[in-house]
């Protein structure tokens, strides 16, 4: 099981009450499929990606930016057992959807640069540390039922 | 995933608006780090200070800058430009090359929170890919 401390809890209950989630989530999701082009194979049926444009412009995307993010409060909700709350969207993502999960480490990281920027200085060290650890967690978690 | 004219310059025009702000970029990504990826402190034992902003910190970030813009001028030939830097680290410092990738996704993180509206995605996969660029370039001369 994953130890939280304190800080770490408050901080991931704090940065979810904050962001907003119709912003924050499409514009990780278009940064993502701008800065890693590749993601763009799972997207096939979003019509145009062809620029960065097309892609922040793109309603398909933003929509289902925003549904990744929500996707999130699972884990926010239940920080103490992130593993079992995501055990079926783990075999979703790889069952059907045939998603190379290295790819959620490229989504986290684009996740974690457009939150440092919604929430500027205040994204101190510490801040980074929690909030990565909370994204590697439900990576690991995404990831684990693939076989 | 070599640069292309588009990235280049890019590269240069981003460079451009942050390049002064470099000290700062510098003492805030190594900072950070430090605090996030814990692992890397075993490059700094011989610092008594590890504290964010901490006098050694801040020079080192100044230093590691200084590299990046120099990576900026020679941009054209990574390879070449970053060669004594390569030598430097493959000989004497001897960092393992994932900790380069740690400390490019920092620097974007600090180039996020500080210039949050010219790190637009178009910038930020040029800044990166600049990035890793440099990073491979720093890494040549190891084997």
């Amino acid at each position: 099981m994953v130890e939280w401390t304190d800080f770490e809890r408050d901080t991931i209950q704090d940065i979810f009450s904050r962001i907003e989630y119709d912003v924050v989530g499409p514009a990780a999701l278009a940064r993502c499929l701008v800065v890693y082009p590749w993601t763009q194979r799972y997207f096939g049926g979003f019509g145009n990606l062809y620029n960065a444009a097309a892609i922040k412009g793109n309603p398909m995307v933003s929509k289902h930016g925003t549904t990744i993010l929500h996707g999130l409060d699972r884990a926010v909700k239940n920080m103490d057992d992130i593993k079992n709350t995501y055990a079926e969207l783990s075999v979703l993502h790889s069952e059907k959807l045939h998603v190379d999960p290295d790819n959620f480490k490229l989504l986290a990281d684009c996740l974690t640069i457009v939150v440092a920027a919604q929430l500027g200085n205040e994204f101190s060290g510490e801040v980074q540390a929690a909030f990565q650890k909370f994204l590697a967690v439900v990576v690991s978690s995404l990831g684990r039922q693939y076989h | 995933m070599s640069l292309s004219d588009k990235d280049k310059a890019a590269v240069v025009a981003l460079w451009g608006k942050i390049g002064k702000s470099a000290d700062v970029i510098g003492n805030d990504a190594l900072s950070r780090m430090i605090v996030v990826y814990p692992e890397t402190k075993t490059y700094f034992s011989h610092w008594p200070d590890l504290a964010p902003g901490s006098p050694h910190i801040k020079a080192h970030g100044k230093k590691v800058m200084g590299g990046i813009a120099l990576a900026v001028t020679k941009i054209d030939d990574l390879k070449a430009g970053l060669f004594d830097l390569s030598e430097q680290h493959a000989y004497k410092l001897r960092v393992d090359p994932s900790n380069f990738k740690i400390l490019n996704h920092c620097i974007l993180v600090v180039i996020s929170i500080m210039f949050p509206k010219e790190f637009t995605p178009e910038a930020h996969v040029s800044l990166d890919k600049f990035l890793s660029g440099v990073a491979l370039a720093l890494a040549e001369r190891y084997r």
